[in-house]
């Protein structure tokens, strides 16, 4: 069989038919992948919300809501409870200090105000540098806790990662107590080496997500005794 | 053509990185680990594959003039198909490539094969050559990922060798990507003349 010739309409229907058979089977690819997609993203935020709070038996992205931050971001708020209580909450975090594009983080915050944990879901910072915010700002024994910089290394290997060592952790810190910045700003954490500027919005997020919270908390406990009422009464 | 010749020809006689130098945006992207460039070389060989298979099968209906649009709307169906169904079932992967997934559409290794090979071959010799040149990419990029990975931060595929502070940082940012691939392709080529 010969090869077709290149006269105008036989490229017009060529292209037209690779075109809407391409489009085709795209189409049913993303109708098949599109229900996982969403299940890994969900999933992805419901073990960072079991990573940074307390065992819970609520869903927290069904009760999700949210609060304006200053600068004109509004923060997710994931209530974590256990039998109606409240055992903490888990904020989405922001910070647009990044040494590249955005940091967003996960912080838990226990109910006395102390955080409990973090995990990083995004960020654009340099690799080998910036990206040890994933573990550095845990305490040295948690550090299994958290992932390594490469997520695929993780996974294919099970790796667990190092931290910085120091006055580095902000796990259990009390951020009304705690000068939560970097201590070449006068503050009381140390800064990753040769990533300050990661780590300023790194903090920048965590405090960000503690102030929004401890602005809004009247608001969020007189809810939380509210549903528990609520709860009693349905039980009796 | 001799398939065995035709298949191994891409990891050392044609190396697609080493000799040919094509595709040296992923190559020199994400190559900052031994893992990443694996990942990104694994999901380079199955587009090369399938856009070979389907150029190879297609080759005689498409007119001459058009060739070019035609095998490009081929390839970026299979990396947008890739991109879908990495990041449905392997999210971790997904996420440490991200940004370099789409760029497999411009990477001028496939269409260049496209183009080259599959579009004046049959079906089989064009399944080998994609098999080939896919797995000599996905080996260079994984020799060049090593070597970073482990004069940057101490560590080859995850697995730490010496302290990351010995580690010498510049090998794990861009322009260690230039001097790693410069001598790793000097090297080859003096073993490859030899």
């Amino acid at each position: 069989m010969g090869k077709k010739e290149s006269t105008l309409p036989n490229m017009a229907i060529t292209l037209i038919i690779i075109t809407m058979i391409a489009g085709g089977s795209l189409g049913y690819i993303y109708k098949l992948t599109s229900g996982p997609i969403a299940v890994a993203k969900e999933q992805k935020q419901q073990e960072a919300i079991r990573l940074v709070v307390p065992e819970f038996d609520n869903n927290p992205t069904q009760e999700m809501y949210k609060i304006a931050a200053d600068g004109g971001d509004s923060l997710n708020v994931f209530p974590a409870k256990k039998d109606g209580i409240n055992v903490g909450v888990a904020i989405e975090s922001v910070s647009h200090k990044g040494f590249s594009g955005d940091v967003k983080i996960m912080v838990g915050i226990l109910p006395d105000g102390t955080i409990s944990n973090y995990a990083v879901l995004e960020h654009k910072e340099t690799p080998g540098l910036g990206t040890k915010m994933v573990t550095w700002f845990k305490p040295s024994d948690n550090a299994e806790a958290g992932a390594s910089g490469n997520a695929f290394a993780n996974w294919l290997f099970g790796i667990k990662s190092d931290t910085g060592g120091g006055n580095t952790s902000i796990v259990g810190v009390d951020p009304s107590e705690t000068n939560l910045t970097v201590s070449k700003d006068g503050g009381d954490i140390d800064a990753i080496t040769a990533a300050t500027i990661s780590s300023r919005a790194f903090l920048d997020a965590v405090q960000k997500a503690w102030a929004t919270y401890n602005k809004n908390a009247d608001a969020y406990s007189s809810a939380t005794i509210k549903n528990n009422d609520a709860q009693e009464g349905g039980a009796q | 053509m001799n398939q065995w010749k035709n298949f191994t020809k891409g990891f050392f006689k044609d190396n697609p990185v080493f000799v040919m130098l094509l595709g040296m945006c992923p190559t020199l992207g994400v190559t900052s680990s031994a893992v990443n460039g694996l990942g990104m070389g694994l999901a380079t060989t199955f587009v090369l594959v399938m856009s070979n298979i389907v150029v190879a099968l297609v080759k005689d209906f498409i007119p001459d003039k058009v060739r070019i649009p035609a095998f490009i709307v081929i390839i970026a169906s299979f990396v947008t198909i890739v991109e879908m169904v990495m990041q449905a079932y392997i999210p971790a992967l997904f996420e440490a490539l991200g940004l370099f997934i789409p760029l497999i559409v411009v990477n001028c290794l496939v269409l260049g094969r496209a183009e080259a090979f599959a579009s004046k071959n049959a079906l089989g010799s064009s399944i080998v050559d994609g098999l080939g040149m896919g797995l000599g990419f996905s080996m260079a990029l994984t020799m060049l990922g090593a070597i970073r990975e482990l004069l940057g931060s101490g560590k080859i595929f995850g697995i730490s060798l010496f302290a990351e502070s010995y580690g010498m940082l510049i090998f794990v940012l861009a322009p260690g990507a230039f001097i790693a691939l410069g001598y790793l392709t000097a090297f080859i080529n003096k073993v490859r003349k030899a």
